[in-house]
């Protein structure tokens, strides 16, 4: 359905191609997961696919990419509509029409489809979303998760024999995710359409897939094969099969359900082992958020919330898009005035304070990281935040190189990979010293090695006192660092708890682990790891 | 043709039922005959809006006109001809040089000038307040999916504009709330100035994302040959430019209406020329909107408005004007006052839109 024929991209002035030299075959009907770090090339793989690259984003293609026996050298994106599907990686970019309607027949206007097929496959397409009540909706009232499925919608009305997705669920929350994979494996299953989809969340959509093409870092390195071989040995991998090879599971299980049935061996292997983290002694009150009750116009955001904060301790905050995280986080950091109740940082109420000033209290890393970054280069980006912060020269960069080494310092802030971007603004609200710092959604776009790292940086910030919060959908990285989380739903206050309790025990918010290995209390592979290798009981054979 | 149907009425009959009450608006001061319409607009909107954001912008347009009226009155007060009469109170008056003769500054300030000033910024309030309606009944996405095929490409630009803007309010507030985050001057001169860079970047960026995204939808393939539909869409565009002078100088009663006919006549030859020419193209419609006899009975409406206001004209046309001379109450002429109230009749024979709040079954689905 989709092949790639020694295909090497070069992009306009840059010196290394983004892809070299990569070979790929994908039949019809199957669902074709594409993997690999940061910045190896996975956009411009799923681009390569309708053509947007070249005919697009300019550059040199040189090899041959045919989809339904089709060579993009002939066909531009337009004269592929019918061919190929193509969602990208923010769906609120792509929207053309302002009703739900409306956006799904716009690919078909253009076809020039008969108005009663246009009918029917619209009827179509809302049943297999489950798009149905919404039909009449404006696109701007829907949630995210919603927004992502009607971008799906109006790729998939045309009909295309293949549907090419990138990152459809970075910006969702789990049960949302799982709701928009669960549609593509309906279209696959249903419909016989041949899915190309990159995603970073590997442990959302492992399960679905019948091939994985991994992209390796060195030139050339594209491999693919079904997901049991690809992932005995590939560097990234889920949480299950990180736990099998801790284990020694074979075959390597790929869903939890698989892996379940190896639990009552390892439970029984792992019984009474388990050392209890001790719960760090609660370090001096940093902040404190007091009866707080925010809206946007008649829609409430936030209703009589009250939290604390303290010195040493990684909080994640959790739930449902729009359920208030980011609202919460905009109250802390002084983004927004309390309408009714109080916030406090160290006394003082942030929003009150000159922004030369706040930042000395509390420092946020938005969801988009990018958006702090304004000057041409790392080293002038550095040098701006010296001065914004009244430091010393050099403070900046000096924290930079902490968390990670070798940026170059004439490198523009765009040209960054996800991870090194995210490491600058990381240092640029650092630099000035915050007691409480606050991320929103930090491993969106991120691979697993980029999130390891963050995950250690995050607690070395907790054990050096700062108190860090962060916001987000990604379980995994709870389990990783969080010592409490807060859980909340519609505004309100759900679950306030140390993680090990909260996350064992909630249906969505549970890690990969946790719902293996349940109703045995585990979070990580690592705490896994550390307790079978303590004992010697790594047999290797399995149970 | 009164059952309840699902598809809301054709946008093109709401543009043009606000579009004849605002020519009806345009024709007359007296207070009594635009609050008429006013009250009119205001009960058809609260009783048929649809549910998009859009449907807002009446109240906005709404504010939009007190805002007209307000200015009007305080410029007539502050620097306003000296208009004779009443007087109420007296300004401190600025002399000007001879040069600057006509402008006057303060003086004594009339009960002719402020009620005067008052009814044109009323005039002009109504009006808004017409095209606000026409926003909240049928959103501009809609009316732009109307336009011919010839038009396609100047309504999709349309389209993208009107979606632009709300995203570059949007933008701009994300690029204050990140030099706050900076520790930098959010307000003044300081805070304005590198706003600039990153909100045009931010435009940019998304404007290739959207171009992207209609390209693979197979925006712009095959139509028609080019030069063909250049020469359509000019005649199409030209003829509207021209219905819009000819209409304008119709209605304003003070030029020569043969003329303004004439141009009408053209300017829809070649509207209707260029819809002809341009109906076969390689496009189809998903759900047109359809024409029917509730389409016709609130265009029917709004031309009752209109005809009541020239009738009301041509047989009495001072009691269409606020009287300041001696300074009385406006009269209430029957005919217009009677053809703006026919006006109000699509609030009921207007299909009512679907509900705009999910419903709780939706909300579990």
């Amino acid at each position: 359905m989709i092949a790639f024929d020694r295909v090497t991209v070069t992009y306009p002035g840059v010196a290394v191609p983004a892809l070299e030299d990569v070979s790929l075959t994908i039949e019809e009907g199957h669902l074709a997961l594409v993997i690999g770090p940061t910045g190896s090339g996975k956009s411009t793989l799923l681009r390569c696919v309708n053509g947007l690259v070249p005919h697009f984003s300019g550059g040199s293609l040189s090899g041959t990419v045919t989809v339904d026996g089709r060579s993009t050298e002939r066909y531009r994106p337009r004269d592929l509509a019918d061919a190929v599907g193509y969602v990208g990686q923010d769906p609120d970019a792509s929207f053309v029409a302002d009703t739900v309607e409306d956006e799904l027949a716009y690919a078909m206007e253009n076809l020039g489809v008969e108005p009663a097929t246009m009918r029917r496959r619209v009827e179509d397409v809302l049943d297999a979303l489950n798009l149905h009540a919404l039909r009449q909706r404006a696109i701007t009232t829907l949630s995210g998760g919603q927004r992502q499925r009607v971008a799906i919608g109006a790729a998939f009305t045309a009909a295309p024999r293949a549907l090419v997705l990138d990152e459809p669920t970075s910006s969702l929350d789990p049960v949302s995710a799982e709701e928009v994979l669960a549609s593509l494996a309906r279209l696959v299953h249903d419909q016989g359409t041949t899915i190309l989809v990159a995603e970073h969340r590997l442990e959302r959509i492992v399960q679905f897939a019948d091939v994985v093409v991994e992209i390796g870092t060195r030139p050339g390195g594209v491999r693919s094969g079904s997901p049991a071989s690809i992932f005995a040995t590939a560097e990234l991998a889920p949480p299950v099969v990180r736990l099998s090879r801790v284990a020694g599971w074979s075959p390597v299980p790929l869903s939890v359900r698989d892996a379940r049935r190896h639990a009552p061996g390892m439970r029984h292997r792992l019984e009474q082992r388990r050392q209890e983290r001790e719960p760090a002694p609660r370090g001096d009150r940093v902040a404190q958020v007091k009866n707080l009750t925010a809206a946007y116009g008649p829609i409430p955001a936030l209703a009589d919330v009250s939290l604390e904060f303290h010195e040493g301790e990684v909080m994640a905050i959790m739930g449902r898009n729009g359920a208030g995280k980011s609202t919460l986080l905009h109250h802390l950091v002084g983004l927004r005035r309390a309408q009714r109740g109080s916030v406090e940082v160290l006394g003082r109420a942030p929003a009150t304070l000159a922004a030369s000033e706040a930042i000395r209290l509390v420092g946020l890393v938005p969801q988009d990281p990018g958006a702090l970054l304004c000057a041409e280069t790392v080293a002038g980006e550095c040098r701006d935040a010296d001065r914004d912060g009244g430091l010393f020269e050099g403070a900046t960069r000096a924290v930079l190189e902490s968390i990670v080494t070798g940026i170059p310092d004439d490198r523009h802030p765009k040209d960054l990979s996800e991870g090194q971007r995210l490491a600058l603004a990381l240092a640029i609200v650092l630099a000035p010293e915050p007691p409480l710092l606050l991320l929103d959604e930090p491993t969106r776009g991120l691979d697993y090695g980029a999130k390891e790292r963050l995950s250690r940086q995050l607690r070395l910030l907790a054990a050096r006192g700062h108190c860090v919060v962060v916001a987000t959908h990604d379980v995994e990285l709870v389990a990783e660092v969080a010592d409490r989380v807060v859980v909340l739903a519609d505004g309100e206050v759900i679950t306030d708890g140390p993680t090990r309790s909260v996350v064992c025990h909630s249906a969505g918010l549970a890690s990969q682990v946790a719902r293996i290995l349940a109703p045995a209390e585990w979070l990580t592979v690592e705490e896994v790891a550390a307790a079978l290798t303590e004992r010697g009981l790594r047999d290797g054979t399995g149970s | 043709m009164l059952r309840t149907r699902l598809q809301p009425l054709h946008p093109i009959a709401w543009w043009c039922w606000a579009g004849t009450l605002a020519a009806a608006a345009s024709r007359t001061t007296n207070p009594v005959l635009l609050g008429l319409v006013l009250a009119v607009v205001a009960w058809v909107v609260t009783t048929r809006r649809n549910n998009s954001p859009w449907a807002r912008s009446f109240g906005a347009l709404l504010r939009l006109g007190l805002f007209v009226i307000a200015i009007r009155v305080t410029v007539q007060v502050l620097f306003g001809d000296r208009v004779p009469g009443t007087t109420w109170f007296s300004l401190p008056s600025v002399p000007l040089p001879s040069w600057a003769a006509g402008v006057t500054i303060g003086g004594p300030v009339t009960a002719q000038a402020v009620i005067g000033a008052f009814c044109q910024g009323l005039q002009i309030a109504v009006i808004l307040a017409c095209f606000g309606a026409a926003n909240s009944l049928a959103s501009s996405f809609r009316l732009l999916r109307c336009v011919p095929a010839g038009l396609y490409e100047v309504a999709v630009a349309v389209t993208v504009a009107i979606t632009f803007t709300p995203q570059v309010v949007l933008s701009i507030a994300r690029v204050r709330d990140a030099r706050r985050l900076r520790g930098r001057a959010t307000s003044g001169l300081r805070g304005w100035r590198g706003l600039a860079v990153p909100v045009l970047d931010g435009a940019l960026e998304r404007s290739m994302a959207l171009a992207a995204s209609m390209d693979a939808r197979g925006f712009g393939r095959r139509s028609t040959s080019p030069g063909r539909r250049r020469a359509t869409a000019a005649a199409t565009l030209a003829g509207l430019v021209g219905l819009g002078i000819g209409l304008f100088q119709v209605l304003d009663s003070g030029s020569a209406s043969g003329i303004g006919l004439a141009v009408v006549l053209v300017g829809g030859g070649l509207v209707i020329g260029g819809l002809v020419a341009s109906s076969h193209g390689s496009r189809s419609r998903y759900r047109p909107d359809r024409w029917l006899a509730a389409e016709w009975l609130v265009v029917l409406a709004g031309l009752a408005a209109v005809a009541g206001v020239v009738a009301t004209g041509s047989n009495d046309p001072n009691s269409l004007v606020q009287p300041l001379y001696p300074l009385a109450l406006p009269a209430g002429p029957v005919a217009a006052l009677a053809g703006v109230l026919l006006a109000a009749v699509p609030s009921a024979i207007a299909p009512v839109p679907v509900p705009a709040r999910p419903k709780l079954t939706e909300a579990l689905a």
